[in-house]
């Protein structure tokens, strides 16, 4: 549950967007859209506590927002690009677990098995054991959520999750999202730049235009005048048998 | 004999030779280097700070010849320009990469310093190739006290931070998201990097570091990414090499910089040559999956 009470986002001296007032209900699926340089990184920081707002007031859970919160999993951007070839896809999702403890202990039993079963979970049982060098896009993506999952969150945050995969995996991503979402019955908040993939799950957007953030349910995002104004574009949508799609138009 | 044949010379005696205690001073000396540079080689690897290593040992270069400069020890000369330059390069930023060009100006002013250090010490010509080229026949006993001090201090300190230091190596974003220091934790693991430059300058020199540091980690990381196993065989690949090295120096009287950062080379060519087998012969895990990568390997 998010709440945003007249906030602003600052960078610096520069105000990146600001009224924003809306609140995200509980156990929905929300896209973070908007154009290149429009605050959705600068939102997903505000909410981990890691940048405080300009002005005004966020409350997740009904608590303000701060470091090392539980609650939330997070999965940055270009995940796991640096540090691929000296690291297994298990021990990166233990870390989501023991990460922050300080001193020497062992790794219990009791960790492997949350470990064992949230892999399986996001269908990464069978490359626990494998770098995450030798993976996919998809299967890093998948190991990233799941050691997002591991402690167990209310919310999923994540950062542009289908960035680089191709349309099958993006489906896949979006339907295992889709799943986490009903099985856990917790927030999953994506930043995206194409709604197109996330049509048929998703609950509402929070789309920054124009220097504001707004909240909608989905339907009122969906439309030509508001897509339009968003991505600076002509946008044109269409309602086919499998749900609603959007193109440029010509 | 030419000039070249009067150099080398096979040491009948060199049984002998290595059981003499200027050996086993160097021999303990090795160890506890190869050790401690074990320990640390897998962060270097993992945070990508190898260039930051490389450098830490050419910015101790004007420290160690500027300490003969003025008659003070070496050592401390280098422990005290590597850990201020630790700290500096910690404190500069977050990504390696960002740093690069400002490690490597850096880098070619403090070898400058450290040149001028050495021809205004005029004479000490042997000094200042042991500290470019490292020898291990040349740490005196009274350091070994200092080295084992180096390297307890070093694995508690790991120890402690173990896990949290791994988390800001590999996933900087997340880890602190979860509240972990990642500041902090950086500069604690440059300090801790300077120290065992420090000593690995001692064995292999400035020019020569990445052969203790880097080399042993990189040729354990081709067989396992666990990270406790990872330094455990790079350690034992850091001492076997000090072993070997000072043999082959006790047998034809040289120094043994060379037939160290030999064989960690030869494990390193070995280790790559044997995973591209492994990987050749290896049955695929699984099904096969669309979008799949091709094994590097």
């Amino acid at each position: 549950m998010l709440e945003l009470d007249n906030v602003s986002a600052v960078r610096g001296a520069t105000t990146i967007w600001s009224d924003g007032t809306f609140a995200v209900p509980s156990g929905s699926i929300t896209g973070v859209i908007g154009p290149n340089g429009s605050g959705k990184t600068t939102l997903l920081l505000m909410i981990l506590g890691l940048l405080r707002p300009g002005s005004g007031k966020i409350t997740v859970f009904g608590q303000v927002p701060k470091r090392g919160n539980t609650r939330i999993g997070y999965v940055p951007q270009n995940y796991a690009s640096i540090a691929g070839e000296s690291i297994r896809a298990r021990d990166l999702v233990l870390l989501g677990l023991t990460g922050a403890t300080y001193g020497l202990r062992r790794t219990s039993r009791e960790q492997h098995a949350r470990v064992d079963q949230v892999l399986a979970e996001v269908g990464a049982g069978g490359f626990g054991d494998r770098r995450m060098s030798q993976l996919s896009g998809g299967q890093q993506q998948r190991v990233a959520i799941a050691q997002a999952l591991v402690g167990n969150p209310r919310m999923l945050l994540l950062d542009e999750p289908l960035a680089n995969l191709d349309v099958r995996n993006q489906q896949e991503i979006v339907d295992l999202l889709s799943r986490i979402n009903t099985e856990r019955g917790i927030d999953i908040l994506l930043v995206v730049h194409d709604l197109n993939p996330l049509l048929s799950v998703l609950d509402g957007a929070i789309y920054l235009l124009d220097g504001h953030a707004h909240h909608d349910n989905v339907n009122e995002v969906v439309s030509e005048e508001l897509l339009t104004h968003l991505y600076g574009t002509a946008i044109k949508v269409v309602r086919t048998p499998q749900g609603d799609l959007f193109t440029r138009s010509a | 004999m030419g000039i070249v044949a009067a150099g080398v010379q096979f040491q009948s005696n060199w049984l002998e030779i290595l059981s003499s205690p200027f050996m086993r001073t160097a021999f303990i000396a090795g160890v506890l280097v190869a050790v401690a540079s074990g320990l640390i080689g897998y962060f270097v690897i993992v945070r990508g700070s190898m260039f930051a290593s490389h450098a830490l040992a050419h910015i101790g270069f004007p420290g160690a010849t500027g300490a003969a400069l003025v008659g003070s020890s070496v050592f401390t000369g280098l422990v005290v320009f590597t850990v201020v330059g630790g700290v500096v390069i910690g404190l500069l930023g977050k990504k390696a990469s960002d740093r690069e060009i400002a490690t490597g100006t850096v880098l070619a002013w403090a070898t400058a310093l450290g040149v001028l250090f050495a021809s205004l010490a005029s004479g000490n010509t042997s000094t200042v190739t042991n500290i470019l080229f490292g020898n291990l026949l040349a740490i005196p006993s009274q350091q070994l006290v200092v080295f084992a001090i180096f390297l307890v201090v070093l694995a508690i300190v790991l120890l402690v931070i173990f896990r949290p230091l791994l988390f800001t190596s590999i996933d900087p974003e997340v880890a602190e998201a979860k509240g972990v220091n990642v500041k902090g934790l950086g500069i604690a693991f440059m300090i801790l990097l300077a120290l065992v430059v420090s000593m690995a300058v001692t064995v292999v020199g400035v020019l020569l570091i990445f052969a203790l540091l880097v080399t042993p980690a990189a040729a354990a990381l081709r067989f396992t990414a666990r990270p406790g196993w990872v330094i455990f065989w790079s350690s034992v690949i850091g001492v076997a090499s000090v072993a070997v090295g000072l043999v082959i120096a006790a047998m034809i009287n040289l120094p043994p910089s060379f037939f160290i950062v030999t064989t960690v080379f030869v494990v390193w060519l070995v280790a790559a040559g044997l995973r591209r087998e492994r990987a050749l012969v290896r049955p695929t895990g699984g099904h096969p999956q669309h979008g799949d990568p091709v094994h590097e390997h």
